[in-house]
């Protein structure tokens, strides 16, 4: 469908079609930011005593978030007086648009994607790179000497982990021979790569929760060292989307990894093939999101000195180590 | 006379007092009027409180010494009764109330004084069996002695036949004539008590002696005091006074006999003591008013040869003109306490640090405090190789306080300065960061002293 | 070579990670801290200074509020102190009673530490299971004293309340229940490769620079000095029970952290002792008079506080107040080693460093 639009001609038509999709992806997306924000509070209590929200919409507190995102649209919209304004103001865009255009590449099922690229991986993981930008802008442009650690944390460790997260990849993408993520589901048609490539998935997990900046390697707003970090003079929507911005690329990035490792779309055994895809994808999915959650829960944070350590020294190591092993085998199995 | 010294120094340390007075009591028969006030001084502290056992042991080392010896006993018995202290039987109080008992028969009015307080104190229960024992002694001595203690066995039958068993009466007499054979020998010395003693030990062996003691004691503490009640009491505690009184009587006796070796005797003591166990105990319950005396200045002595000791070694390595003043502070779980002169404070700081033997390596406390007529910065040292404690004190000008910093020996004392800095004005030479670490530079005055008055901007 | 410039950062005194109004003025060298200078005193309420005037039961209810996670100590401390100068013998059911409620404070306190160390380290969880485990002590001390923090519990010679119908059961039944969540505790975190990254090594002094700073309670005891109070110079019934004295010999926060932990395990030990010799009868309050009138004199005593050494100085002239009045407060004294402790750390090492020597402003400014 999206295929087929993106090969029309231009035109006003077009353009609102598009426009109109992207508009209900938006909606989709900010729906599931809604609720994953609730099942983080809710799963959290459960794991920690807790109630969670309960009062807000009804019992389970559905309407927590919403109510929210409504208090901090009203809130008062403060740039400090020292803050370099243009940057200020613009730094959250910067953070946040990447993360939504990343979710145009990602197949939710064998029809529903908005576009199939050829290069599909290496367009998210470029994207998603963006971000950071948006965070040191961030830092920077608040004038705080938190904030600024805070940027500068998120830059150094956004360079050390996108090496690992890109290498931990290319073992998969041997294996397939392809860059599109179509291919790369389709290709774990009989087996998942979790068992193919299990290195290079605990590697993947463990790079992609660095990128999200997720405990246990939320170095950059590190709420208890750096107050909150680079958006500690952030309030009201412009500090909201800062965090739809982290809850979005954690939607992007338990959607790739799903697609990754766990075979997308495809049922976990062929006779299970009667139900649908989508329902399929959402549940691996959120078996992902849940992961995530549950570390958060668990883990105390890592040190800075010692995030760039694991990164370079452990965690590329092991990558490469994993690169050379996949070509090698894969050799073996093509002479055979 | 060595005895009025002595005397004195007794009534700084109260242990020593006790003794004293057991010593000065026999003396009293010799000496004059002096000894007279210290058994009375005695009896006061006695109500005070203080484990009586300890006292009790104190006072028999004191009473054997004391027959044998002079003035030089007087001395000794102050160590036995820190020896003493480790023992307590209670046997040996009742002893020591029985040499009570005996000086006040022999003493003036003063003495018949002090008996009463003992009464009073006595009421409170088994203190009739260390009467009864000193009602024996005393008998003995009434023996010997002048007019008053013929009026006092007069008194004492009196009212022993309101209780006492008349068994006991019996054998008291039996006692009574056997001492009186022994001590019709040595009567002419009042030192010699201590051979009628053993002599009477001896008897008082058999079952019989002791009730012939209690019932005496009995007689005698109803007319030392003239309070009936002590002689019902007495007459209570007859049986179990019997039991100690057997102890003690054998410990006397051996101390008698071994007039030069106190410790055997003190040891021989503890052993009859515990045999008496149960009797002593009561007897301690009883008796615990009259021993009060001797436990309670006893106490320091744990902690008094570490003073002497931090005294000795700093004297002989600084000289003697550093420490203004020393003592123990009771009050403080006895903490040894030194109170240096504010331009040796820094000297005799870093010699209680340094010192091989000393070795205060821990600051516990520094604070200062305003005593009104002057600052006074009161240190607390802790060393952890000799685990002790010492106070070191000093007393500064309170108008321009300033004494040396204790910083740059132990780091712990950074703060705690600038705190006596801030709340009290104190200023401490050769302080790397003297501050207000509290109220900020901006404050005027210093709170914890006693003449300051808030700072208000708006009055 | 880049060209760095050094900054100056207030870390404080509203700060997540300084537990109370600390401030701490860092110049920093990117993250690495080449001078730190503690700020104190946002928290002076002058309590030596308002105790001058008041009677001695009168500022029991202000000792509560110096070190507020283990307010029990505090009151013990003075009341120890007066009993000790009018040589006060308190009667032995009191006595139990106030060990009873200081060892459920000492255990309340490390818990605390334990939750907050690990939020400070970024891990939420520990803290809401230390905090529910601390919430069982609370009521408890609650039912005893009819208050949750600010105790005022203890008086001069003796207690305020008897133990209420069942309660020492109670205190009995917590024992193994707080034995196996300890374990969790240690499943959760002790093991953690994160965990241990933060803390092992991070903070380290050695037992010289322990003395010389003044260092008391687990502190000092993580470099290996073992030196307790309760053992070394027993106060109160303490030696009539059998435990440890922890200590590890490292210095480091790790060697803190275990200390704490394994004292929660002694004192748990000393429950179960205290609730099985628990006297069924008895006074629990001493015949003291009814205005309270320490002798002429000073005194100073010192008795174990989760924290440390807690130290109580009473200079009297024999009035119902007291001339001078002063502690010795164990947070205070501990933190003078911090500024040495962070030269040449990184930020976040502050944050262990700082945990890990558990200090409670209330305390600290006194």
């Amino acid at each position: 469908m999206v295929e087929d639009l993106l090969h029309s001609q231009p035109g006003i038509l077009n353009f609102g079609i598009f426009f109109l999709l992207a508009t209900v992806l938006l909606l989709v997306i900010l729906g599931f930011v809604t609720y994953a924000i609730l099942a983080e509070r809710k799963v959290m209590g459960f794991m920690q005593l807790r109630q969670g929200p309960n009062q807000v919409g009804g019992r389970w507190g559905l309407l927590q978030t919403v109510a929210d995102v409504l208090k901090l649209l009203l809130k008062e919209d403060t740039i400090p007086k020292l803050a370099d304004k243009p940057l200020f103001i613009i730094a959250p865009v910067i953070a946040f648009a990447p993360s939504f255009i990343v979710i145009a590449a990602i197949p939710f099922t064998d029809k529903l994607q908005f576009a199939d690229l050829n290069i599909g991986l290496l367009y998210y993981i470029a994207i998603s790179g963006l971000t950071t930008i948006g965070m040191v802008t961030g830092g920077w442009a608040s004038n705080n000497k938190y904030a600024l650690l805070g940027g500068m944390r998120a830059a150094a460790q956004m360079i050390s982990y996108e090496i690992p997260l890109v290498m931990s990849v290319l073992g998969v993408i041997l294996l397939t021979g392809s860059l599109n993520l179509n291919d790369i589901v389709a290709a774990q048609e009989n087996v998942w790569y979790i068992l193919l490539q299990p290195v290079a998935f605990i590697v993947f997990i463990i790079a992609s929760v660095a990128e999200l900046n997720r405990v246990p390697f939320d170095l950059p707003e590190s709420e208890n060292e750096l107050v909150a970090g680079f958006h500690v003079e952030y309030s009201g929507f412009r500090w909201a989307f800062f965090m739809l911005a982290e809850y979005v690329y954690m939607f992007a990035m338990a959607s790739l990894t799903t697609v990754l490792f766990l075979g997308g779309w495809l049922p976990l055994f062929s006779f299970l093939d009667f139900i649908p895809g989508a329902v399929w994808f959402a549940l691996k999915f959120m078996f992902v999101v849940f992961l995530l959650i549950w570390f958060r829960s668990t883990f105390p944070r890592i040190r800075a000195d010692k995030l760039m350590e694991f990164a370079w020294k452990i965690l590329l190591p092991i990558a490469l180590a994993n690169i050379f092993l996949t070509a090698i085998i894969k050799e073996i199995f093509k002479l055979l | 006379m060595s005895g009025e010294k002595d005397l004195e120094q007794l009534k700084k340390e109260a242990a020593a007092k006790a003794k004293a007075a057991a010593l000065a009591k026999m003396k009293a028969k010799e000496l004059g009027e002096e000894k007279e006030e210290a058994p009375s001084e005695d009896l006061d502290i006695a109500k005070q409180k203080a484990a009586a056992a300890a006292k009790a042991k104190a006072a028999a080392l004191a009473k054997m010494k004391a027959k044998e010896q002079g003035e030089e006993k007087e001395e000794a018995p102050s160590e036995d009764l820190d020896i003493a202290k480790q023992k307590a039987a209670a046997a040996a109080k009742a002893k020591a109330a029985a040499l009570a008992k005996m000086k006040a028969k022999e003493q003036g009015e003063e003495k018949e004084e002090a008996p009463s307080e003992d009464l009073d104190i006595a009421k409170q229960k088994a203190a009739a069996a260390a009467k009864a024992k000193a009602a024996a002694l005393a008998k003995m001595k009434a023996k010997e002695q002048g007019e008053e203690k013929e009026e006092a066995p007069t008194e004492d039958l009196d009212i022993a036949k309101q209780k006492a068993a008349a068994a006991a009466k019996a054998k008291a007499a039996a006692a009574a004539k056997a001492k009186a054979a022994a001590q019709a020998n040595q009567s002419s010395e009042a030192g010699d008590d201590a051979k009628a003693k053993a002599a009477a030990a001896a008897k008082a062996k058999a079952a019989a002696a002791a009730k012939a003691k209690a019932a005496a004691l009995a007689k005698q503490s109803g007319e030392s005091g003239g309070d009936d009640e002590k002689a019902k009491a007495i007459a209570a505690a007859k049986a179990k006074a019997a039991a100690a009184a057997k102890a003690k009587a054998a410990a006397s006796a051996k101390a008698g006999g071994a007039a030069g070796d106190d410790e055997k005797a003190k040891a021989i003591a503890a052993a009859k003591a515990k045999a008496a166990a149960a009797a002593a105990a009561k007897a301690k319950a009883g008796g615990g008013t009259v021993k009060a005396e001797p436990a309670e200045e006893a106490k320091p002595s744990p902690n008094q040869p570490y003073l002497d000791k931090y005294i000795r070694v700093i004297e002989e390595h600084l000289g003697n003109d550093h420490i203004e003043d020393y003592y123990i502070n009771n009050l403080s779980k006895d903490v040894p306490t030194l109170v240096a002169k504010p331009e040796s404070y820094y000297k005799i700081a870093e010699f209680l640090k340094y010192n091989e033997q000393l070795g205060f390596d821990y600051l516990s406390e520094l604070h200062g405090t305003d005593f009104e007529t002057h600052m006074e910065v009161y240190v607390h040292l802790y060393s952890y190789k000799n685990s002790q404690s010492v106070a070191l004190k000093v007393k500064i000008d309170r108008d321009g306080p300033t004494i040396d910093s204790l910083q740059p020996l132990w780091e712990g004392a950074n703060w705690p300065e600038c705190e006596a800095y801030d709340l009290l004005g104190i200023k401490f030479n050769n302080h790397p960061n003297l501050h207000r670490i509290m109220l900020g530079e901006e404050w005027v005055g210093h709170p914890l002293r006693k003449d300051y008055e808030p700072y208000d901007v708006e009055v | 070579m880049l060209r760095t410039e050094e900054m100056l950062l207030n870390v404080g005194p509203q700060h997540p990670s300084t537990h109370g109004v600390f401030r701490l003025v860092l110049k920093i060298d990117g993250e690495t801290i080449v001078e730190a200078k503690p700020v104190i005193g946002y928290l002076h309420r002058g309590t030596e200074k308002l105790a001058e005037d008041l009677q001695y039961t009168q500022i029991i209810p202000y000792t509560d509020r110096m070190d507020y996670v283990s307010a029990m100590t505090n009151n013990y401390v003075i009341c120890h102190a007066v009993e000790t100068m009018m040589d006060i013998k308190v009667p032995e059911r009191a006595e139990y009673l106030r060990v009873i409620a200081m060892e459920l404070g000492r255990v309340a306190s490390h818990l605390v530490w334990f939750g907050t160390y690990l939020l400070d380290l970024g891990a939420t969880s520990p803290l809401l299971y230390a905090f529910r485990e601390r919430e069982m002590i609370i009521n408890m001390l609650n039912e005893l004293s009819g208050a949750r923090l600010t105790f005022n519990y203890m008086r001069v010679g003796g207690v305020k309340w008897d133990a209420p119908e069942g309660w020492i059961d109670k205190v009995r039944e917590f024992v193994p229940y707080m034995h196996e969540q300890l374990k969790g505790y240690h499943m959760l975190v002790t093991g953690n490769e994160i965990f241990m990254n933060r803390v092992k090594g991070i903070g380290t002094y050695t037992k010289e620079d322990a003395l010389n700073y003044s260092l008391s309670g687990a502190n000092l005891r993580c470099t290996g000095v073992k030196w307790d109070l309760r053992k070394n110079e027993p106060y109160s019934i303490y030696d009539r029970f059998d435990f440890d004295v922890v200590t590890r010999e490292t210095g480091d926060a790790w060697a803190r952290y275990h200390v704490r932990l394994d004292e929660i395990e002694e004192s748990l030990k000393i429950l179960e002792q205290a609730c099985e010799q628990f006297p069924a009868e008895g006074e629990i309050l001493a015949k003291v008079p009814k205005i309270i009138k320490a002798p002429k004199g000073e005194a100073f005593v010192r008795i174990e506080s989760p924290r440390g050494e807690i130290g109580c100085y009473i200079a009297s002239d024999g009035k119902k107040e007291p001339y001078r009045l002063k502690f010795r407060r164990p947070s205070f004294y501990n933190l003078q080693i911090l500024p040495k402790l962070l030269e040449g750390e990184t930020i976040a090492n502050l944050i262990s460093i700082l945990g890990a020597v558990d200090i409670i402003l209330g305390e600290v400014d006194g």
